[in-house]
């Protein structure tokens, strides 16, 4: 199997930020919760890679710290879409065509009719903002994402022989879509979660930035940028940097999720969307 | 065709409905009480009652529901708790920056991607695709506040041809306001046009290698020709569909940009009042949002059934 290169360019970032944000649990250049305001606002260089922010905080660990929020919380709300979306599809495919699958698609129907950042704020508004009141409110909207993934995929394979089989040998629906579908729509599942694992950290960071997202003192590259936007004419680094950092993790997801489709399902390969 | 519209009609009224019943719950999850808030700590137990009825927040919860329900199919939305003035006024105004804004976004993002997305796909495999492909690979990936914070910096502050933020109106004249307008548009527009450019590269793609296209060939058309006569037309069906779709996206998306520019919008108002524990408006202005992705929604779908009978049967 040949390994696409946007395959290896992607994999290549996101273990790059990956890397970062499991560093950062045990170790930063500098302690993110410590503020130095004699130090504030530093140039790149002597001690501090990135230079400091204008509490005085090193740039380079409050980006590394930030990695570890924006990862965990699209992961986790990956998880949750995932972790209920896929039963309810799986579901819904077993039942195909009767009320159960009705009930369960004209839910994520109306799931899809919310505008998704709209809900979300309104979710943390509710439940107070909070990183995980942002993953609770990103995770929601995945649900449908992979219930339609899932039942889509499900209902090409039921039809087939090996089904069929299991059937004569008396499995049940439950048993035939955990032993057999699931497996065969692995890889369709494995491509969505890149691409909402992507969608999380853009969430994630539009969520911190209106200030319903992670709290201080918890880092965040939403927050970054939001706390940088007063200097920025002053020192346009402290926006650069946070901005880049949320683009090249995203495009490496992307290129990823797109890679991993043309090398475990060439007969997709539509070289875009 | 009747049948089709009937079914795609209830389904219409069943999704509102439902909708309005979620964000209605929602709503009356949200801690803090509106009227202690508005009259402060010390007000009497007959005023804090009497704002209660006014704001129409006695009665039972269902009472309360089919309360707001129905001044909503009134296009009566309440009184603003923070405000004083009907929601309605209030999202009138707001209104004249928001859809002006969404659909200035749409048409630069319809008028950029259309063309790239087609330019890429004619010349598939050569320098002019992979330009396209990366640059729209780095446009999804770019958060639009961020994206917008750049263009302030850089066609505000550094080059001054555009307001870094606020809005003048409309009385002083059309170019003002779209002048204010501009910088928010293209922040909003880069994603979704992205987006748009790539499902128009490869549903031309798709469209190109069809028989009818060699057909069209072989009776003498340039292949320009064929592509602009037989190809574009026939990709512009999926094409469609997601510029339906964005119309909602922008409009939600306008939420976050329009805090960027502190443009008084619907985005805003719904930001404020949640921060004001407004909740009428919150209620009001989240339920517009939804009917309004509702409604696109089915625009689309009665607009494929009428250009493509194969589709009518679907329902």
């Amino acid at each position: 199997m040949r390994v696409p290169v946007q395959l290896g360019v992607g994999a290549a970032l996101t273990a790059v930020f990956a890397l970062a944000a499991l560093v950062s649990f045990v170790w930063t250049p500098h302690d993110v919760t410590q503020i130095a305001v004699s130090q504030k606002l530093q140039a790149p260089g002597g001690g501090y890679l990135f230079g400091t922010d204008h509490l005085g905080r090193d740039v380079l660990s409050l980006l590394m710290a930030g990695a570890r929020t924006s990862i965990a919380v699209a992961l986790v709300a990956v998880g949750i879409g995932a972790g209920i979306g896929v039963p309810l599809g799986l579901l819904a495919a077993a039942g195909r065509g009767r009320l159960l699958d009705e009930v369960v698609m004209r839910g994520n129907d109306l799931i899809f009719a919310f505008p998704s950042l709209v809900i979300a704020i309104l979710i943390t508004a509710v439940l107070g903002p909070s990183a995980i009141n942002a993953i609770i409110a990103i995770g929601i909207f995945n649900i449908p994402v992979f219930a339609r993934v899932a039942r889509g995929g499900a209902l090409s394979i039921w039809p087939r022989d090996f089904i069929m089989a299991a059937r004569a040998a008396g499995k049940g629906a439950a048993r035939i879509s955990a032993e057999h579908i699931l497996p065969n729509i692995a890889n369709l599942l494995i491509v969505q979660a890149t691409i909402q694992f992507s969608l999380g950290i853009l969430a994630e960071a539009a969520l911190s930035y209106i200030g319903l997202g992670a709290q201080p003192p918890v880092p965040s590259w939403g927050r970054m940028l939001a706390e940088a936007q007063t200097y920025f004419y002053a020192d346009p680094r402290l926006a650069v940097l946070p901005g880049l950092a949320i683009v090249l993790t995203v495009l490496g997801l992307n290129l990823m999720g797109d890679g991993l489709r043309d090398m475990l399902d060439p007969r997709l390969r539509r070289d875009a969307l | 065709m009747l049948r089709f519209v009937a079914s795609r009609l209830l389904s219409l009224v069943l999704s509102l409905v439902a909708a309005s019943i979620a964000i209605f719950l929602v709503i009356e999850v949200i801690p803090g009480d509106p009227v202690s808030y508005m009259m402060g700590m010390g007000a009497s137990p007959e005023a804090a009652a009497a704002l209660r009825a006014e704001l129409g927040l006695g009665g039972g919860i269902v009472e309360r529901y089919l309360g707001w329900a129905s001044g909503m199919v009134r296009g009566d939305f309440g009184i603003s708790y923070t405000y004083r003035v009907p929601v309605a006024e209030l999202v009138a105004q707001r209104l004249w920056v928001s859809v002006p804004l969404t659909l200035y976004a749409l048409a630069l993002s319809t008028f950029v991607a259309l063309p790239v997305g087609i330019l890429a796909a004619s010349r598939r495999g050569r320098p002019a695709d992979w330009a396209v492909i990366g640059a729209t690979q780095i446009g999804i990936a770019v958060p639009n506040f961020w994206f917008a914070m750049l263009l302030v910096v850089a066609f505000a502050i550094l080059v001054p041809l555009f307001p870094a933020g606020g809005f003048p109106g409309w009385e002083g004249g059309l170019w003002p306001g779209l002048r204010a307008l501009t910088l928010p548009a293209i922040a909003l527009a880069l994603p979704q046009a992205s987006i748009l450019a790539r499902v128009m590269r490869s549903a031309l793609i798709e469209t190109l290698s069809q028989d009818y296209i060699r057909t069209a060939r072989a009776k003498g058309l340039s292949e320009g020709q064929a592509v602009r006569r037989h190809g574009v037309r026939n990709a512009l069906i999926p094409v469609l569909t997601i510029v339906g779709l964005q119309f909602s996206f922008l409009l939600a998306g306008a939420v976050i940009i329009e805090n960027v520019f502190y443009l008084p919008g619907l985005g805003r108002l719904i930001f404020q009042g949640i921060t004001q524990r407004d909740l009428i408006v919150v209620e009001s202005v989240v339920m517009l949002l939804v009917f309004s992705v509702i409604l696109v929604t089915f625009a689309v779908d009665l607009a494929y059934a009428l250009a493509d009978p194969r589709l009518r049967r679907r329902a």
